[in-house]
């Protein structure tokens, strides 16, 4: 029965969310007060109810329920606790489930948070909340029903693909959707202000918190995907520019413009246009996610079943999003007051440098994503973009936003002393390009590419930290630790934001370029040299598991006759569903990584014996734990940004009236 | 706002607000542009063309260049060089076959009779040399170009888009029909 409840709580949420999208919109249209605040608890019981249904599905999941076909589908009573509820969102129709949850969740958010908020504002924003979840809700009911009953029902469910068996990929699809749906709060703000015809330093100041943290989720979401990708599937890879890969992308790159845009309308009341129209931008490039990965137009790993119906509906929606706010986009920018102006040489100009870049990165990445389906569509052709494309194109595109992000932090508002900002900086650069050749000589190969990428890392490594010492004011005088304690959160957000992009770039740099690779079958005893280790491979040996059989392999690492480490790499072989997978070794340090893969045993004559031998690819990735050192490094930024001061709850009301009230008696 | 003693300085912040328009649009005109001519000289190697045996029968590839090949792995047709990693197999649309030859492993999924992607090109012998071999589909998932090709043969019978009502027997492993 707590199925059906589930099923019809999800029809209630929906009723709500129609009454949620309807009335307080109405009401602000009228000034009416009573219906404005109307929003509120209608945002909270939408949660409820959604939070129940998505209750029921968990718990009919953990009881291997049968007789519901998702469950069937996407999950196995011998399965491990995390998986049954990973299971869940494993699939289209409980993904879908978890879009309304959280669809909810930050419509309840606001509406608990943003007391503060101008009451018409905030009606506004729940109500457009409301109408993006009304349009998840009758996809769950229509097309992608996850508590559809089946009778006969079986007595086992089909298992949850075992690839997907696994901490990082349980995780991925939670923060991911986080990440998407937390931009459809920036994407609610920003139509309400167009609604409104008003933007200005305190909208700014309550969209960007959200922002943020749409921002860390993505950024978070996409590293686990990434590490997945990387150790799981056993292909070393953690970035293959797949279609899928770049739906997340795409929305992370806006939202990264986004975050960085809105500071500017924060500070300077200034670019809110453009704000406004990164803001439905990045929304509209999560459904686009969602509508590459869920309607498996494209051929990815990631795609599950074709369904043209559903793939209709999203296209039908997305639709309905993007055409409509961009056409109210067309309708109202014009209300909205022109900013400030500022310099050619100023931290404005830097900043939107830095979204002309990142906006020109996205387009290109959308061309190379989409571009074969156009073909497809129009002459037929097959063609596929892949990683070849985006490193000649994206790639490059990247090196000017590196290079002058190291000038633009130093910048001030307004109008800047360039002069001034490059005498500051001249030996840094001076010693990222000395390093920069350096390391061109000491480099095996002639990566010309691979040197000047190290520099541009270094360079902004060591720019990032000269602003900050500029900022605490080192070796001026004063007590230094009370000198960094006065810094704001949002002096180490930016800092630490910075830093872990730059390592992260180090890192990227050294495995894309100075990674090695042996290939090859190996007998028992047998030595090679890699990346400076000596591995020996002494063995491997049958195992069996709770649902598979497997064989694992033992290798011996060594460094300078020592020994460091024993890896055991192994492949499985599972039953339900029938399937095997490769379970890699890592050894990490931080000159770069270990990576062992085996696969199947063969018998061959060697010296007219018979030996048995094994499928052995092993990989030094040359500094690749920098690049995921440098992406937790870039979330922390996130999370201190978040922290700061003005936008805690409370803090930015008073300033802020305070602010308006100095600006009405000085007019 | 339309007070006359503003008109004047208002005049020429309007005309330094031109000024900085036209800075920003030849900006961003630089950027495209660049973004463009970058697209443009990455489509020539960047992108790799879809293929399927018949298409290749019909208008063979030149050799060396490179191209994706897709189709069944054919049953019987695999083969390993004793002591190596030098496998040989062939693939097909039901149509028309074409041999392949690959060094490396395999992807986990690689078995015959299933869909498999390779990345490669066509030798002077007509022998297809893969670099790469993607199998990166779980048991109910084919790549979405084979699904294509055998469509267009019409052998496809496996009807995934019904697959709600469809749970099929938990102990047999999928395979293609």
């Amino acid at each position: 029965m707590i199925v059906e409840y589930g099923h019809l709580a999800v029809a209630l949420a929906l009723s709500l969310a129609l009454v949620q999208a309807i009335i307080p919109m109405f009401g602000a249209y009228h000034g009416n007060v009573r219906l404005m605040r109307l929003a509120r608890p209608v945002a909270i019981g939408q949660l409820l109810f959604v939070s129940f249904s998505f209750g029921a599905l968990i718990y009919a999941y953990l009881g291997s329920d049968f007789s519901v076909v998702n469950i069937v589908k996407n999950s196995h009573s011998l399965k491990p606790l995390l998986y049954k509820i990973s299971g869940l969102w494993s699939n289209h129709e409980g993904s879908l489930l978890l879009w309304a949850l959280i669809i909810a969740l930050f419509g309840a958010l606001v509406a608990i948070f943003g007391r503060g908020l101008p009451l018409s504002l905030q009606s506004r924003v729940l109500s457009i909340q409301a109408m993006i979840g009304v349009g998840f809700y009758l996809f769950l009911l229509t097309t992608s029903n996850p508590f559809l009953r089946i009778f006969p029902f079986p007595d086992e469910g089909r298992g949850l693909n075992p690839l997907l068996q696994d901490p990082g990929l349980a995780f991925h699809p939670p923060f991911l959707y986080l990440g998407y749906v937390g931009l459809s709060v920036s994407f609610s703000f920003a139509v309400a202000a167009l609604i409104e015809g008003k933007v200005d330093a305190a909208w700014a100041r309550w969209v960007r918190p959200w922002a943020l943290l749409a921002w860390v989720f993505l950024t978070i979401g996409i590293v686990l995907g990434s590490w997945w990708a990387y150790y799981e599937l056993g292909w070393g890879g953690w970035w293959a520019w797949d279609p899928v890969e770049n739906a997340s992308f795409m929305p992370w790159l806006v939202c990264t413009a986004l975050i960085h845009s809105a500071i500017v309308v924060e500070k300077r009341e200034t670019l809110k246009s453009w704000t406004i129209l990164l803001a439905l931008t990045a929304f509209s490039f999560s459904l686009l996610g969602t509508f590459i990965v869920r309607s498996g137009v494209l051929t990815s790993v990631h795609a599950f079943a074709t369904d043209p119906e559903r793939g209709i509906f999203i296209l039908g929606f997305l639709g309905a999003v993007i055409g409509g706010s961009l056409l109210l986009y067309a309708l109202r920018v014009d209300k909205i007051e022109k900013g400030s102006i500022f310099a050619p040489i100023s931290r404005e100009t830097g900043l939107l440098i830095n979204n002309l870049l990142l906006c020109t990165g996205v387009a290109v990445v959308f061309f190379g994503t989409l571009y074969p389906l156009l073909l497809d569509a129009m002459t037929g052709d097959k063609i596929s973009v892949g990683a070849p494309f985006f490193n000649k194109t994206f790639v490059p595109l990247m090196m000017p936003l590196i290079f002058i992000m190291g000038f633009a932090i130093q910048l001030n508002w307004k109008r800047a002393d360039i002069k001034a900002v490059a005498s500051r900086l001249k030996f840094i650069f001076g010693a990222s390009v000395l390093a920069a050749v350096m390391i061109f000589y000491t480099m095996d190969t002639d990566n010309f590419m691979a040197a000047l990428w190290f520099g541009l890392g270094l360079w902004l490594v060591l720019a990032t930290f000269a602003d900050l010492f500029k900022r605490i004011g080192l070796g001026k005088s004063g007590n230094l630790l009370n000198k960094i304690k006065r810094q704001p959160r949002a002096t180490w957000g930016m800092f630490f934001g910075h830093l872990g992009f730059a390592i992260a770039v180090l890192g990227m740099t050294g495995t894309s370029n100075l990674s090695q690779e042996f290939q090859n079958i190996m007998a028992r005893g047998q030595k090679i040299d890699i990346g400076g280790y000596e591995v020996t491979f002494e063995g491997a040996k049958a195992e069996v598991g709770a649902n598979y059989t497997a064989v694992r392999g033992l290798f011996t690492v060594r460094e300078g006759g020592e020994i460091l480490t024993k890896l055991e790499p192994a492949t499985r072989t599972y039953i339900t569903p029938y399937q095997s997978t490769t379970e890699a070794a890592l050894y990490t340090a931080l000159r770069g990584d270990l990576f062992i893969v085996i696969s199947e045993e063969q018998e061959i004559l060697i010296d007219t014996k018979k030996t048995s031998v094994f499928g052995v690819r092993i990989y030094h990735k040359f500094m690749q734990v920098w690049l995921w050192i440098g992406m937790i490094i870039m979330v922390v930024g996130g999370l201190f940004s978040l922290s700061d001061r003005r936008f805690r709850i409370g803090v930015p009301l008073k300033s802020l009236f305070a602010k308006k009230n100095k600006i009405r008696a000085g007019e | 706002m339309s007070a006359a003693p503003k008109m004047k300085p208002k005049k020429t912040k309007a005309s330094l607000r031109k000024r900085r328009r036209i800075y920003l649009i030849v900006t961003s005109m630089t950027v495209l542009s660049l973004a463009t001519f970058l697209v443009l000289s990455a489509m020539k190697e960047g992108i790799q063309f879809y293929k399927d045996p018949s298409q290749i029968v019909e208008n063979r590839p030149a050799s060396g260049q490179s191209f994706r090949l897709g189709g069944l792995v054919v049953a019987g047709s695999f083969t390993k060089l004793a002591g190596t990693m030098n496998y040989k197999f062939s693939i097909t649309d039901t149509v028309e076959e074409v041999k392949i030859e690959y060094k490396g492993l395999l992807p986990d999924l690689f078995r015959e009779g299933q869909g498999v992607i390779l990345e490669g090109s066509l030798n002077e012998n007509n022998i297809y040399i893969a670099s790469r071999v993607l199998a990166k589909h779980d048991e109910n998932y084919m790549p979405k170009e084979v699904v294509d090709s055998l469509k267009k043969q019409g052998v496809w019978q496996h009807d995934d888009e019904s697959s709600n009502e469809n749970i099929p027997n938990k102990n047999a492993p999928e395979t293609i029909k």
